[in-house]
């Protein structure tokens, strides 16, 4: 994925990878590190969209995480990193969170896993692993791997 | 969590969650365009029956911060001038549409009959001599910031000085440090202490202010002179000022706060700005950003959780 995110910016100018908080934030820093071995450092931070949700009102308040945007993201390449993307809803609430930052020039997505069942217009730009699964399911992604569980019934 | 109506009322397990969600808004705070959308199409009415121009300015920054409607609602310009009972009051204004009302009024358990008329969230921004939930919050907040603890504030030793019988401040002030594990000690003359002290008391500030790693100091209002509890400020000054000698003997690390309006030369002798540990324009600024959090934990959960979507 650090490869494919090297060839595809035909570098590494611009170039700054924010994990959304709190599953792609592990992540986002593994990935950096990646690419600090293939070529150089690039800056890495997080990104919270938990206040730009639009399901705000519709679930509990979880006490957020922080975002922590280490440059200006006017005209940079964000390469927006999440573990599993599933309904799409997080990706849009963490596109909104990166406007208020600056104006990127491009925003891509970098994925560990896809599961499907998207329920907005989003696609990402690299994927570990399509891994097709049922509404039912939950998918837990860590450094460890990747584990499908059954969803209790009646659970959120 | 419904309504922020004391500290008791949402436990340590609360204020925790607050102070961490507080830590979110600061960052907010600190943007170019410091607001984000997460209370689009919220109305929160500030009913200031009190005249507090700092509280209610800092809450209804902090409802705009988070794109809320705000409705402002004092007194001088209202129909209570006309008659009109707070809860006509109250009714009136619920009617308009309300998600949440920020009530401060001259007598304590106000809020508590407030929620009796409404469905809406209520958060108290100052009751009588009862409390003053989001101000002790927000120096909770300043202290951890400050003493860059993460947790609680275990172990933390707190003397509060001044009129603890007629203050809300204090009141809620002891509830929450205590609840975070902090020691507290209440300085005042006698005839400012309340009946049944929430804390150990002293009339002795110079036995204390060596040991302290919060001096918490509080507004000396001049109508405790007509009531005679103290003979004069001068006096009060003398034993209970932080004077510049004071000053001097509080440990390097140890933190001046004082929730403001400042009686210079009565509670603080010395300019706060020479002060290395002096907190009073933090407290302001983690002012708003522990009301977001307030506003967001009150109308930013669901009363129902749905079935379909996860993260």
């Amino acid at each position: 994925m650090a490869h494919e995110i090297l060839e595809r910016n035909r570098g590494l100018d611009g170039v700054v990878v924010l994990g959304i908080q709190v599953g792609g934030v592990w992540l986002a820093e593994r990935l950096a590190a990646e690419i600090a071995a293939i070529d150089r450092a690039v800056p890495v931070g997080s990104i919270d969209a938990a206040l730009y949700r639009d399901d705000i009102g519709l679930r509990p308040v979880s006490p957020a995480a922080r975002s922590d945007v280490p440059v200006d993201l006017g005209g940079a390449t964000v390469v927006l990193v999440d573990d599993v993307l599933f309904t799409g809803r997080t990706v849009r609430a963490a596109l909104d969170a990166v406007a208020d930052y600056g104006r990127p020039r491009t925003v891509q997505l970098a994925v560990l896993v896809d599961r499907g069942h998207r329920e907005l217009p989003i696609r990402p730009d690299y994927v570990g692993k399509n891994l097709p699964t049922s509404a039912h399911e939950e998918v837990r992604a860590t450094a460890d791997g990747v584990e499908i569980v059954e969803r209790p019934a009646g659970a959120a | 969590v419904k309504h922020l109506r004391s500290i008791e009322e949402i436990g340590t397990d609360g204020v925790l969650r607050l102070l961490d969600l507080t830590d979110t808004m600061v960052e907010v705070n600190r943007r170019p365009n410091p607001r984000v959308p997460a209370l689009r199409g919220k109305t929160v009415c500030n009913l200031f029956f009190e005249d507090s121009t700092r509280t209610r300015l800092s809450f209804e920054t902090a409802a705009k911060r988070l794109s809320a409607d705000v409705m402002t609602f004092t007194v001088g310009t209202s129909s209570v001038n006309k008659g009109e009972s707070l809860r006509d009051t109250i009714e009136t204004v619920a009617a308009m549409g309300v998600d949440a009302f920020v009530v401060r009024h001259g007598s304590s358990g106000v809020p508590w009959q407030v929620s009796r008329w409404t469905t809406a969230s209520i958060v108290n921004g100052g009751d009588g001599w009862h409390g003053h939930p989001t101000q002790a919050l927000l120096d909770a907040y300043t202290v951890r910031t400050a003493l860059g603890r993460t947790g609680g504030l275990d172990g933390l030793r707190v003397a509060i000085v001044g009129d603890i019988r007629h203050s809300r401040v204090a009141r809620s002030n002891v509830e929450v440090f205590t609840a975070l594990g902090a020691d507290v000690t209440l300085v005042a003359p006698a005839t400012l202490l309340p009946p049944a002290p929430p804390a150990p008391t002293t009339a002795d500030l110079d036995e204390v202010i060596e040991k302290v790693d919060v001096l918490y100091l509080l507004r000396m209002q001049q109508e405790r002179m007509q009531e005679a509890l103290v003979p004069s400020l001068r006096e009060y000054s003398a034993r209970f000022g932080l004077t510049a000698q004071r000053a001097h003997r509080l440990p390097e690390h140890a933190l001046v706060m004082h929730p403001g309006p400042m009686n210079r030369g009565v509670e603080i002798l010395v300019d706060p700005a020479e002060l290395p540990g002096a907190v009073i324009t933090q407290q302001v600024t983690n002012g708003v950003a522990v009301r977001m959090a307030v506003l967001f934990e009150l109308l930013g959960a669901g009363r129902d959780v749905p079935t379909e979507s996860t993260p």
